[in-house]
Formats: structure tokens, C-alpha cells, sequence
């Protein structure tokens, strides 16, 4: 689908919805590798099974809305939304879960408000949520990454355990599974052991969970390449982890023992994901170039103030989902000067 | 004629102009406590025998009030109707009642009821204002049951449990588990599942209006030909 533009002398710029997100599929592929190595093979599979159900519900939805089937399928945005959402659920979840999600995802988040471009809210981050809501046991069940897990399972136990729900024989679920550190932090802060005691557990590594605080620096690459191609605007991701960062040093500071250190909240969680991949997103985003940074900013302090004194151990997707929300307002009081107008005059309407 | 124009406010109440579907009126209930079919249908028969009660009240007194005070005077009376319902389901349905909570007295405050007293009763006479009351309360807790029965099935695999909180210990047999074995889906239980399944009431609602009035248009249009030959 091509949106040229109309005024006279430019030419149309080779972006169309389908080379964008090509480029987001690609930046996205090291990190895909890293999470499989690390959480192991449950991580593609989830990543099939969301896709190939996103990609029905597209064909499904633009059928009943009577729309042609082939741009819209062919845009990619469908896979791009079900990529996300599955690298955000837990490797061994049931494929139902993932079914599920991305289902409402499409159908409720994506195409009850217009298909793509109309939506307001982050699809992927819809449908997670609505699993996280419903079916909280299912989602805490994260593999012990690579480099502390005693037992692998391979492609075919993977297959057993989403698709059938069986453990190979003399596993269980307890030993394969473990809180992830975000998880760990909340419930040893709520038993009064401060930050110290907390990271003495071989389970912490230098920043944060011990394999988990790498898979974050293959997003990042990702993210940087996306920046630099100019497909996602470098201020939201920079106003997301600075912001973050601000508010976790400012705490840290005031009280080591209780608040997590500014590397842990950013090397922990979905927050480099979420600040290169998600809170980009072209359509749930502000646009404006001032209006990007409030946008950040606000997304980076949600996740902060979630992480800390919320309900949930990880607030990325609240964080982006109630940002969504804000944009169509920051984007009105943001608009940049008219070129040739002075400040404070108000353009032509 | 008159058997006629009951059957307009009949239908206007049950279907045309339905509290829950088209007026949006009432929400606050109508989302809050239909979580399972048992509380749609308790609320919503608590909300009919109040508007049964104000309905009849405002209209026997409809020559007597000033306009000026009318509103007042109105509230008072839903307010009165309201604390009897309520104390008499604290005395028989004491159960039913604990679950409902708060939302019991809040009838006095659902628009719609004022709404009726308003825009009907105060201008009609005792029996179309009961017939209204009956159709505006039936279309209502028929909304409230829908409501209650879909989010309790999808949420948590059945329908009509804690049946005998309304019907006594017998009813409790009516209670249908219609997934064995069903994890339960959270979302249709908590808030979100009541805005989604609202909304999709009204979008099934509007789907049979459109379809009615195409259906209409065809038979007027063969009817028309018909003439014309």
C-alpha cells in the first residue's frame, strides 16, 4: 500500500507500509535468535503460531468488512504485531494462550476500530495484556535461560509441552520454569530483604537476571539500525530509557537497599524492547516531533512507577497502552510552528 | 386506537427504545453487576418493580404536582419506592441482596427511571404508564440477563449459578456447567469484558435493525409492483 504525497515538486519516497516492516522483521531477527538460544525453541514456535493465527484473523476480519485481501495481508503490519506478542509470552505457554491473544488482537484491537492506521492502541501490546489479565499462572511460566538451566528441552518436547501440555518424563514444570528477575526483585522486596541480600542469589548476574540482561542488547541492535534507517524516530526510544533511567537513579540514590539500580530497570523486563519496538509503533504513537519526546518521557516514568509500587512486576505494556491513549492530545498541543508564521500566531485554519 | 399505542410503547420499551441498547441509559449497573446471569436478573427485577411503583406514583399525581416542583417531588418518590425494595430484599433474598451491595440503593440514581417518570408517566394515564414501566423494566432486565449470561459463560464456563440465592434451595439444580473443566477467561469477568460485550450487544442489535429494515424495503417495494400491475 503507497501513500504518495501530493505537492508538486518532491518525489515519493520508496517507504511503503511493507518496506517498513520488512526492515522492523529483519531488526528484529537477532534478538529472535538470542531468545530462542537463550529460552530455547518454545520462542519460534510461539512465533509460528502467532503469526499463522494473525494472519487467518486478517483474512477473516477483511473478509467480512469486504476489503481485498491482498494489500492488507501483504503489508506485513499482521506479522510484525504477532511477532511482538510472541516474543513477549513466555516460551512453554499453551498455544491456546497464544491463540487467543493475538486474536483479540487483530479482530478487537486492530479491526473493530478501522484496520490499520485507525487503531489506537498497540495491538500486539492488546493482546498481550488480555492474556496477562486472564490467564496470570499460565504467563509466569518463563525457561531458566541457557546459561543457568541444568535440563534443555528439544524442538520435539517443546512441541509436546505447548501443544499437548506433557513434560517429557521425570520433568517438572518447577524445574524447568523460574520467576523472572523483574518477578524475583518484587516478591523479596515484599519480604522485607533489601537489594543487597536480594542480588547475592546466583540467579543475578552483573545488571539483572543472569541471561536475561543479555537478550535486551539484541534488541538494542536491532533498534539502533532501525534508527539510523530512519524507520522509527530516535526520540521516543531515547525519551523511554532516559526518563526511566532518571527516575531509577533519582530513587536509588535516595535509598540503594529498597529501589533497583538504573541498570537493572533497563537491563530487566521489555524495556529496550519496548522502547525501540513498541512505543514506536507508526499509528499508536504521537507524531509530532516535541509531542514524541513527552511521549517517551511519560512511557519511561509508567514503567518506572509500575514496576515500583504497581500490581504487576512489569509495566511496558500498561505504560505503552495508557501513552496510546495520551497521543491524539500531546499530538494537539505539540503541533510544531508553520513555517513562515511567527511563534504564538495561530496558522491559517 | 389505544390497544394500538400500547403496543408502540411496548415495543418502543422492549426493543426501539431499549434502556441498555439504545439509550445507554443506566450504565453504571448494567456494566458493574453482570457478572453472572443470577445478579443481571436480580438488578434487573429490582429496576422493574421500582419503575412499576414510580411509574403508577407519578402519574396518579400527575394533575396535582406544579411544574415547578416536580422534579423534587419525583425524586422523593423513587427514593421512598427504592428503600422499600431494598429493605424488603434484605428480608427475603438477604444473600442476593450482600452481592448486589451498593447497587441496590443506586437504583435511585439509574436515569432511566427518572427518565420514565419525565418524559412518560407525568404526561400518560395509570395504564399506559404501567404498560410503559413494564416494557422499559422488561427491556432492561432482558439486557441485564444477556449480559450477565454471556460474560458468565465465556468468563467462567456456566450459566445460572447461584440460582437458589434467587429461587431457593431448589433452583440450585438449575445451575449449568456448560464447559467441564473450563480455566475460566478473566477478562470477560473483570470491566473490560463488560464494555466489550455491551458493545457487542448494541453492534448485534443494529445488525438486526438493518437487516428488518432492508427486509421492509423489499416487501414494500414487491407490494408497490404488485399494485402497479
Amino acid at each position: 500500500m503507497r501513500f504518495p504525497t501530493v505537492t508538486s515538486p518532491h518525489l515519493t519516497p520508496p517507504h511503503s507500509v511493507g518496506r517498513v516492516m520488512t526492515q522492523v522483521i529483519l531488526a528484529l531477527i537477532p534478538a529472535t535468535i538470542a531468545a530462542t538460544w537463550y529460552f530455547g525453541w518454545g520462542v519460534l514456535i510461539n512465533i509460528g503460531i502467532a503469526v499463522t493465527t494473525a494472519l487467518a484473523c486478517e483474512a477473516v476480519m477483511l473478509t467480512l468488512r469486504r476489503r481485498p485481501l491482498p494489500p492488507a495481508l501483504g503489508d506485513l503490519s499482521a506479522v510484525v504485531a504477532a511477532w511482538l506478542f510472541a516474543l513477549t509470552l513466555p516460551p512453554l505457554v499453551p498455544w491456546w494462550i497464544a491463540v487467543i491473544g493475538i486474536a483479540f488482537a487483530m479482530v478487537f484491537a486492530k479491526h473493530l476500530y478501522g484496520g490499520l492506521g485507525y487503531n489506537p492502541f498497540n495491538p500486539a501490546m492488546v493482546g498481550f495484556v488480555v492474556v496477562l489479565l486472564s490467564f496470570p499462572r499460565e504467563l509466569s511460566l518463563w525457561t531458566i535461560p541457557a546459561v543457568l538451566a541444568e535440563q534443555r528441552l528439544g524442538f520435539t518436547d517443546y512441541l509436546n509441552a505447548i501443544f499437548l501440555g506433557h513434560l517429557p518424563a521425570g520433568l517438572t514444570w518447577d524445574a524447568l520454569t523460574s520467576a523472572t528477575p523483574l518477578d524475583r526483585v518484587r516478591t523479596e522486596l515484599g519480604m522485607n530483604r533489601t537489594l543487597d541480600e536480594i542480588r547475592e542469589n546466583p540467579f543475578f548476574g552483573d545488571f539483572s537476571g543472569r541471561g536475561w540482561e543479555w537478550v535486551g542488547n539484541w534488541y538494542l541492535l536491532g533498534g539502533l539500525w532501525l534508527a539510523y534507517r530512519r524507520v522509527i524516530d530516535w526520540r521516543i526510544p531515547l525519551a523511554v530509557l532516559l526518563s526511566l533511567c532518571a527516575l531509577a537513579a533519582a530513587f536509588h540514590l535516595f535509598d540503594p537497599g529498597r529501589f533497583a539500580s538504573p541498570a537493572f530497570h533497563l537491563f530487566s523486563g521489555a524495556a529496550i524492547v519496548g522502547a525501540f519496538f513498541i512505543a514506536t509503533d507508526p499509528v499508536t504513537a504521537s507524531t509530532t516531533p516535541r509531542g514524541r519526546l513527552i511521549y517517551g518521557a511519560g512511557i519511561g516514568v509508567l514503567i518506572y512507577v509500575i514496576r515500583t509500587w504497581g500490581g504487576y512486576a512489569e509495566g511496558v505494556a500498561f505504560a505503552v497502552l495508557l501513552m496510546n491513549m495520551a497521543a491524539p492530545t500531546i499530538d494537539h498541543y505539540t503541533r510544531p510552528r508553520v513555517f513562515g508564521t511567527r511563534r504564538g500566531e495561530r496558522d491559517a485554519p | 386506537m389505544a390497544d394500538n399505542g400500547l403496543r408502540k410503547v411496548l415495543a418502543d420499551g422492549l426493543w426501539h427504545n431499549n434502556t441498555g441498547l439504545v439509550q445507554l441509559l443506566g450504565l453504571c449497573p448494567l456494566l458493574a453487576i453482570t457478572t453472572n446471569t443470577i445478579n443481571g436478573l436480580g438488578l434487573g427485577l429490582a429496576t422493574l418493580l421500582t419503575l412499576l411503583a414510580s411509574n403508577a406514583c407519578v402519574s396518579l399525581i400527575r394533575n396535582l404536582v406544579r411544574p415547578e416542583v416536580r422534579i423534587p417531588v419525583y425524586v422523593l418518590i423513587i427514593a421512598s419506592v427504592v428503600t422499600a425494595i431494598e429493605l424488603s430484599m434484605n428480608a427475603w433474598f438477604h444473600d442476593l441482596y450482600l452481592i448486589l451491595g451498593i447497587f441496590i440503593p443506586l437504583i435511585v440514581t439509574n436515569c432511566a427511571i427518572i427518565g420514565r417518570a419525565e418524559a412518560f408517566a407525568s404526561k400518560n394515564s395509570l395504564p399506559r404508564a404501567l404498560v410503559d414501566a413494564l416494557a422499559i423494566g422488561l427491556g432492561f432486565t432482558a439486557v441485564l440477563v444477556t449480559l450477565g449470561a454471556l460474560r458468565e459463560l465465556i468468563g467462567s464456563g456456566t450459566l445460572f449459578a447461584q440460582a437458589h440465592l434467587m429461587f431457593g434451595e431448589a433452583a440450585r439444580g438449575l445451575a449449568i456447567v456448560v464447559w467441564e473443566d473450563y480455566r475460566g477467561f478473566l477478562l470477560a469477568i473483570l470491566p473490560p469484558g463488560a464494555f466489550i460485550g455491551l458493545g457487542l450487544l448494541i453492534a448485534g442489535k443494529n445488525v438486526i435493525d438493518t437487516r428488518m429494515k432492508q427486509a421492509a424495503t423489499v416487501r414494500a417495494k414487491a407490494a408497490q409492483a404488485a399494485s402497479t400491475a
